[in-house]
C-alpha cells in the first residue's frame, strides 16, 4: 500500500497507478455534487442538453457541506453516503468523470463502469468533518444555487486525505480490508 | 401548577442543538479512545484517532462535528403541573430548532416532500417531537440530532415469538453486517423489542442517545447487548468499514410487553457521531 501526493485533476495515468488500500493526498480542484444534483445533471442528459460544468477528467467529493462560519472556507465537509449516487455514476463515468470522492459500498454496475471507462473511488473519513474542512481553502458554487449544500461547488483542496477504496482494476478495500479481521463463527 | 414561558423552551432548545452539534459526549470521545488502544488495524487506528481530533476540532473551534448535522428529534417528558404559557408550544419548539441551525451554521437537511417536490424547506424544520406526560413540575428535553446516512441502515422487523433470543441477535447482527461502511463505523446501534410496530422504533431510537458503556439492567437483555456486540466487533468491518476489531462502540436494548402474537424488533443504526444533549427546565 502506497502512498502519493496528486494534483487534481488526476491523469489517466494517476488513475492507472491507483490501488485500493491506497492513501492519497489531493490538491488542487474538485468539484461537489449529491443526490439532487446526480438527478438533474442526468436529466439534462436524458433531454440532450449540455451540462452545466465539464465533468470530463474531473474528481466530484459526494458532499453537502455545512454553512461557512465567518473565517472558513466552508462548513463541516465529511463525505456522504455514494451508494444513492450509483444509479447515475455508470452514465457520469462514460463522459469521462475519473474520481469521485465519498464512503460505503457501490454497485456491481458501477465497479464495472469504474474499470470500463478508468476510474477510482476514493474515501474520506466519515464523521471527520471538521478536521476535513481544514484542507478546504476555497469553495464556490458553481451550478444550482437554489439546492443549497447540495449545490455544485467547485472546492480547491490542499493535501486533501483519501483512501483509494476501489480502483480502476476491480481492487476493492472494502473486501479486502475487513477480510483480515473477520471472526465469525463457523471461520478459523 | 408552574408556569413556564414557551421562549424559556424555546431558548433550551435553541442551546441543546447547538451543544449536541459541536459536543460530543464524554461517554462516546472516551469509548472511541479506548477502542484506538484496542484496535488490531493499523489503518483502523488512525481512523479512530481522526475522530478524535475531529471532535477536539469541532468542540474548541464551535463548528459541527459532521456536516449531516441531521433532522431534529426531540424526546420531551412533560410534567403534568407544568402550564406553558406566553404562545405556541409546538412553534416554540420549532423556532428553537431554525434558531440554532441558522445561528450555529448547522446545516439545514430537511426536504418539505419525500417523494415529489423535496424542496429544502431552509431552516431544517419540522423537527420531530416526541411527548409525554409525566408527574411533577419539570420538562426533561432530550435533543438528538439524527445524522441519515446511518438512519438508511435501521430496519424493523416483525419476529415471531418463535424465534427467541437467537432471533432477536442474529437480527441485529445481519442488520449491522448489511450497513457495513455504509453509516460511518464505529456505530452505536439502538434496539427496541417488543411493544407494537412504532413503539419498537421508537425505543430503538431513544436507546441510541444511552450512554455508551450502560447496560440494560435486566441481566438477560445485558447479556443479549454483549453477545450481538462482540459477535459484531467480529464482523471484521472495522472503523470507517476499511477492516478491524471496532465496528460497533455499543448494543442499547430496551424492551417492553408485546402481544402473544409478535416479537418486533427494531434496530436503529447511529454512526460515531452520536449527537444528543438534554436539558431539565
Amino acid at each position: 500500500m502506497s502512498e502519493y501526493h496528486l494534483k487534481l485533476p488526476l491523469s489517466a495515468q494517476d488513475v492507472q497507478l491507483l490501488r485500493a488500500g491506497d492513501t492519497v493526498y489531493l490538491t488542487g480542484p474538485l468539484l461537489t455534487g449529491r443526490d439532487a444534483a446526480h438527478k438533474r445533471l442526468i436529466q439534462l442528459l436524458d433531454e440532450g442538453k449540455p451540462l452545466p460544468v465539464d465533468i470530463r477528467g474531473q474528481a466530484i467529493y459526494y458532499v453537502g457541506p455545512a454553512p461557512a462560519s465567518p473565517g472558513h472556507a466552508v462548513g463541516s465537509a465529511g463525505p456522504t453516503t455514494s451508494y444513492r449516487m450509483d444509479a447515475y455514476t455508470p452514465r457520469l463515468l462514460s463522459l469521462g468523470l475519473n474520481c469521485m470522492i465519498g464512503k460505503g459500498r457501490r454497485s456491481d454496475a458501477v465497479r464495472q463502469a469504474m474499470q470500463e471507462y478508468g476510474a477510482v473511488y476514493l474515501g474520506a473519513v466519515g464523521g471527520a468533518a471538521a478536521l476535513i474542512a481544514r484542507s478546504i481553502v476555497s469553495s464556490e458554487v458553481l451550478a444550482y444555487p437554489d439546492l443549497g449544500t447540495e449545490a455544485i461547488h467547485r472546492f480547491t483542496v490542499k493535501d486533501f486525505p483519501a483512501i483509494v477504496l476501489m480502483d480502476a482494476h476491480g481492487g476493492n478495500l472494502y473486501e479486502s480490508g475487513p477480510e483480515a479481521y473477520r471472526r465469525e463463527a463457523g471461520q478459523p | 401548577m408552574r408556569e413556564i414561558s414557551v421562549q424559556t423552551l424555546s431558548d433550551t432548545v435553541r442551546a441543546l442543538y447547538l451543544t449536541a452539534n459541536y459536543q460530543i459526549g464524554k461517554d462516546i470521545e472516551s469509548a472511541v479512545e479506548e477502542a484506538e488502544k484496542k484496535e488490531a488495524s493499523p489503518i483502523g487506528k488512525s481512523v479512530l484517532c481522526q475522530l478524535c481530533e475531529n471532535y477536539k476540532i469541532a468542540r474548541e473551534e464551535s463548528v459541527a462535528i459532521c456536516q449531516d448535522t441531521g433532522m431534529a428529534i426531540l424526546f420531551m417528558d412533560i410534567g403534568q403541573e407544568v402550564h406553558f404559557t406566553g404562545g405556541d408550544f409546538e412553534e416554540a419548539v420549532q423556532d428553537g430548532v431554525r434558531r440554532a441551525y441558522r445561528d450555529g451554521y448547522l446545516r439545514k437537511s430537511i426536504v418539505n416532500d419525500p417523494v415529489f417536490e423535496r424542496k429544502n424547506t431552509g431552516d431544517n424544520t419540522p423537527a420531530v417531537l416526541h411527548l409525554r406526560i409525566v408527574p411533577g413540575d419539570k420538562v426533561h428535553i432530550l435533543a438528538v440530532a439524527k445524522g441519515f446516512g446511518s438512519e438508511n441502515m435501521s430496519a424493523v422487523k416483525m419476529c415471531t415469538p418463535s424465534e427467541g433470543e437467537a432471533g432477536i441477535r442474529d437480527f441485529i447482527i445481519d442488520t449491522a453486517r448489511k450497513a457495513g461502511p455504509n453509516p460511518c463505523p464505529p456505530m452505536i446501534i439502538g434496539v427496541g423489542v417488543g411493544g407494537s410496530f412504532e413503539t419498537a422504533a421508537l425505543m430503538a431510537k431513544r436507546m441510541t442517545a444511552r450512554p455508551v458503556g450502560t447496560h440494560n439492567p435486566n441481566p438477560r437483555y445485558a447479556k443479549l447487548e454483549r453477545d450481538a456486540l462482540e459477535a459484531i466487533n467480529r464482523l471484521g468491518i472495522g472503523p470507517a468499514g476499511i477492516g478491524g476489531t471496532t465496528t460497533a462502540l455499543a448494543v442499547n436494548i430496551d424492551y417492553a410487553p408485546t402481544h402473544i402474537a409478535s416479537m418486533p424488533v427494531a434496530v436503529n443504526i447511529c454512526c460515531h457521531a452520536a449527537r444528543h444533549a438534554d436539558g431539565l427546565i
